[in-house]
């Protein structure tokens, strides 16, 4: 059921109600999702709510229009993102993704501390040795030496780098899928088992856990490339 | 009134506009002179009289310590941002200024601050609007430049205010003229805006879908436009000068104007000619003479154009787009007229851009648009909605001088994030939060916006307190905080300390002192249109003499007239617009028997009871639509 937003009889706004993003558009709490069909429907909402159409209402609905339009405009740009969507129903699921943010990175180097982050397992061998080989060529440009071979290497790696990302994915619409299955047996009013869901949930997060990790890592990469 | 009119309102570095929607067509709206731009030059006469536009730029030759151009580049800003322009511009700042303070300009012996200065200007285009519907004018929608961070865009708010207009909207720049642009094309199709103005640089990009407007991206910079070439073709011009004549005129400002408005006419000339010489006569009569080539303007002026091409990629990586993603390119801004810029325009966009909407009034045509839209809308534009973003991302000071982003650059506006906050410290009740915009990591390096003082937080034990802070950027882009403390419900109180701008109760006393400006305005204006209706009905009178109906007259009528037209002459240079008005209406009865017998026998009856100047019988300066006689109600 989406959110009364307006009056169907004379398209007045109606005031603000807190509700989650997939509620504000009508739509079940699922990963896999019409991007097109939200995009109408933004533009359909934001033709009744925007402050612009209700320039001349009275103040306080002036002031819901406001309030409201940046609900559907948070909403809209979470939603519309594979990534940002899946972090928001993780939040919505009560998972902190904090630990692998750039600024908790940056806090986490400057204060010294070890940041809670785990490679991933498959990525170990590969992070060492390309920790090692940043580490070097760091210390080159600091001499203000240059070392072309190890450079490709670097470049190369970044490619390896690159094209897992995208492969990520693939990976996220099969977590994706799972997750939906459950909210459909959930809704038809089928059980399903708590340790389901967290499983569920647990796959998603470590997909996304793995993609900062490697845009971190990239980050990286090209800082040190960039010098 | 029966209908609120909106104008929409282009406030330029170099030349505003006011337009107005009319029918389903914008139209830029005329000043006295019949001249659409009004430029953005404001001097102070020997009489501490206000002059806008046309009239105050001989001032910037004569006297340039009693005019200021180009106040754009200052507002939102501080004395220690502005550095770099008081090197090139001839700004000249009150001495008593502290860091932190708003700017005031020195102009003659007063001072003045970028927003009331601006003011001065969105006067005259005010009073341009009221002469052209014969009403008065109180709201507004103002352009500003995609890039203008919250300081900027709450001076120009303000300078609004002062003005006497209640401001509607703020609209960036490069969407107004998307506006104007996308008001026939109801198709969708992704576009390009570049805005190369007098001194600002915006490039946004946009999708249109069936009236809705969807900025996707923008980027720009608040300091880069046709001023910059200026100043390079200027310096260039006195090292010459110094190096060839001998003469150091870097201190005479008369000079330096004399050579800027040489620089200028060649700029333009450049644009059309392959080449063109330099001809200024300095102080003491020695000449400076120079040819200038295309090619070698082109060389000169290379590196300022180029520094557009940062933000031009910025946007499209923003946006996730490839140059052949883009539809179209539309140029905006007198120094889109350059044909070295428009090059660089086909060469990042890959196709020749759109320049049919005249790139000087095209902003202030898309903001009578908008206009039109908050106005209720009408046919053109009942299916038109804008969606703009803010430029630049907002953040709050994080411990160690870090910045966390609560709302990213180019998200849609309206937007909200919510943050909370607690305390370090047991019994303490206030929290100090400082919020910052821009894509810098630290805070230092960020622009400040403003200091939060939250106070009033019940004494809890350290780390108990729950503040959550809203953070609402408006459809303006304009900041608004709201707190309250969750576990109490209380809602806390905010002490904002804008970083650079006006607090509201000096907005409110330069509004008070803006009225005496109104009211001299005001009492000035009466008196120049009895005059013009003095010499309406002295001309009509003047014909009636000649005319077979004099003769028609008793010599006591004829008498009276006399009199009475003798006494209006003398009414008439004074400043006493009633007892010009007064002389006008007697003159106006004396006259009447005459202004009958002059019409044709058969329509003689019709017209009983008519006037002079009703009748229109006169040569006079009849003022035709667009021009009606002003009729303000204060």
């Amino acid at each position: 059921m989406r959110a009364a937003h307006y009056c169907q009889e004379c398209g007045k706004v109606q005031p603000p109600a807190p509700v989650d993003y997939f509620s504000f558009f009508g739509l079940p709490p699922k990963l896999n999702l019409d991007t097109a069909q939200l995009e109408r429907d933004f533009y359909a909402l934001s033709r009744k709510l925007h402050p612009d159409i209700n320039a001349k209402a009275h103040s306080r609905e002036q002031e819901w229009s406001l309030e409201k339009t940046s609900q559907l405009n948070d909403a809209y740009r979470t939603l519309k993102d594979p990534i940002l969507r899946t972090e928001y129903l993780l939040r919505l699921e009560g998972v902190h993704l904090e630990e692998q943010s750039k600024a908790a990175t940056d806090a986490a180097r400057q204060s010294g501390t070890a940041k809670k982050q785990v490679v991933p397992p498959d990525l170990l061998e590969e992070v060492f040795e390309l920790n090692l080989q940043l580490e070097e060529l760091r210390m080159d440009k600091k001499m203000g030496e240059s070392d072309p071979a190890l450079e490709q290497e670097l470049q190369n790696a970044k490619r390896s780098l690159t094209t897992k990302q995208s492969a990520m994915l693939e990976e996220l619409t099969a977590a994706w899928n799972q997750w939906d299955a459950i909210v459909e047996r959930t809704s038809n009013g089928e059980s399903v088992l708590e340790s389901e869901r967290a499983s569920a949930r647990d796959r998603l997060l470590a997909i996304l856990n793995r993609r900062t990790y490697i845009r971190n890592l990239l980050r990286e990469v090209d800082e040190v490339l960039e010098k | 009134m029966s209908t609120e009119r909106i104008i929409g309102i282009d406030l330029g570095t170099t030349n505003s506009l006011v337009a107005y929607m009319e029918d389903d067509r914008p139209v830029v709206i005329p000043g006295e002179d019949g001249s659409n731009l009004v430029p953005s030059v404001v001097a102070l006469d020997e009489g501490d009289q206000i002059i806008v536009g046309n009239g105050a730029r001989k001032y910037l030759i004569e006297t340039p310590e009693r005019a200021v151009y180009s106040v754009k580049r200052l507002m939102g800003r501080g004395v220690e941002d502005v550095q770099d322009e008081l090197k090139l511009f001839p700004f000249r700042l009150a001495d008593d200024l502290a860091a932190g303070e708003v700017l005031r300009i020195k102009l003659g012996n007063k001072t003045y601050t970028p927003p009331e200065v601006s003011a001065f200007i969105l006067r005259q285009l005010k009073r341009n609007a009221e002469r052209y519907f014969g009403g008065p004018v109180t709201k507004a929608v103002i352009t500003v430049p995609a890039y203008f961070n919250d300081a900027q865009r709450q001076a120009t708010k303000d300078a609004g205010r002062i003005a006497g207009l209640d401001v509607l909207r703020l609209v960036n720049e490069p969407t107004a003229a998307s506006l104007a642009y996308g008001l026939d094309k109801k198709e969708t199709a992704t576009v390009a805006v570049y805005d190369l103005g007098g001194g600002t640089f915006d490039i946004s990009i946009l999708k249109l879908h069936e009236g809705i407007f969807e900025v996707i991206a923008t980027n720009g910079d608040t300091h880069l436009g046709g001023d910059d070439i200026d100043n390079l073709l200027i310096a260039i011009a006195l090292d010459d000068i110094q190096g060839d004549l001998g003469l150091d005129v870097r201190r005479s400002g008369e000079a330096v104007q004399t050579i800027r408005k040489a620089v200028i006419d060649a700029k333009i000339a450049l644009s059309s000619n392959d080449q063109t010489t330099l001809d200024i006569e300095l102080p003491g009569g020695k000449r400076y003479q120079r040819t200038i080539t295309r090619e070698q303007y082109e060389q000169l002026i290379r590196p300022v154009v180029d520094r557009t091409v940062g933000p031009v990629r910025q946007a499209m990586k923003d946006a996730g787009l490839t140059p052949q993603q883009i539809d179209e390119a539309v140029l905006v801004g007198g120094s889109t007229r350059i044909p070295l810029v428009r090059k660089l325009v086909e060469d990042q966009f890959q196709r020749t851009p759109h320049a049919d909407l005249n790139p000087d009034e095209v902003v202030a045509l898309g903001a009578a648009v908008q206009a039109d839209i908050l106005s209720g809308g009408s046919e053109a534009t009942k299916e038109m909605l804008l969606l703009d973003v803010t430029p630049l991302s907002l953040g709050i000071e994080s411990l160690g001088g870090g910045v966390v982003k609560i709302i990213h650059r180019n998200s849609t506006i309206p937007e909200s994030a919510t943050e909370h906050f607690t305390t370090g410290v047991e019994g303490q009740t206030s929290v100090a939060i400082h919020v910052v915009q821009g894509e810098r990591e630290l805070a230092k390096d960020c622009r400040s916006l403003a200091r939060f003082d939250l106070k009033g937080i019940p004494p809890m034990p350290a780390g108990l307190p729950r503040i959550e802070v809203k953070f609402l950027l408006d459809a303006n882009g304009i900041l608004h905080v709201s707190a309250r403390e969750a576990r109490s419900g209380k809602e806390a109180e905010i002490e904002v300390q804008p970083s650079y701008g006006l607090t509201d109760e000096q907005v409110e006393g330069m509004i008070l002192e803006s009225f005496d400006y109104a009211e001299e305005d005001f009492a000035q204006r009466q008196v120049i249109e009895a005059r013009n209706e003095g010499d309406t009905i002295m001309a009509a009178l003047e014909k009636g003499r000649k005319s077979p109906a004099w003769q028609q007259l008793t010599s006591r009528e004829r008498a009276d007239i006399g009199k009475l037209e003798d006494a209006l002459k003398a009414v008439m240079p004074h400043q006493d617009y009633q007892a010009i008005r007064s002389a006008i209406d007697a003159l106006n009865q004396a006259t009447m028997h005459l202004a009958e017998l002059m019409m044709d026998s058969a329509v003689t009856s019709a017209l009983k009871g008519k006037t002079m100047e009703t009748a229109d019988v006169g040569e006079g300066p009849a003022s035709p639509h667009p021009i009606a006689k002003a009729e303000i109600k204060s």
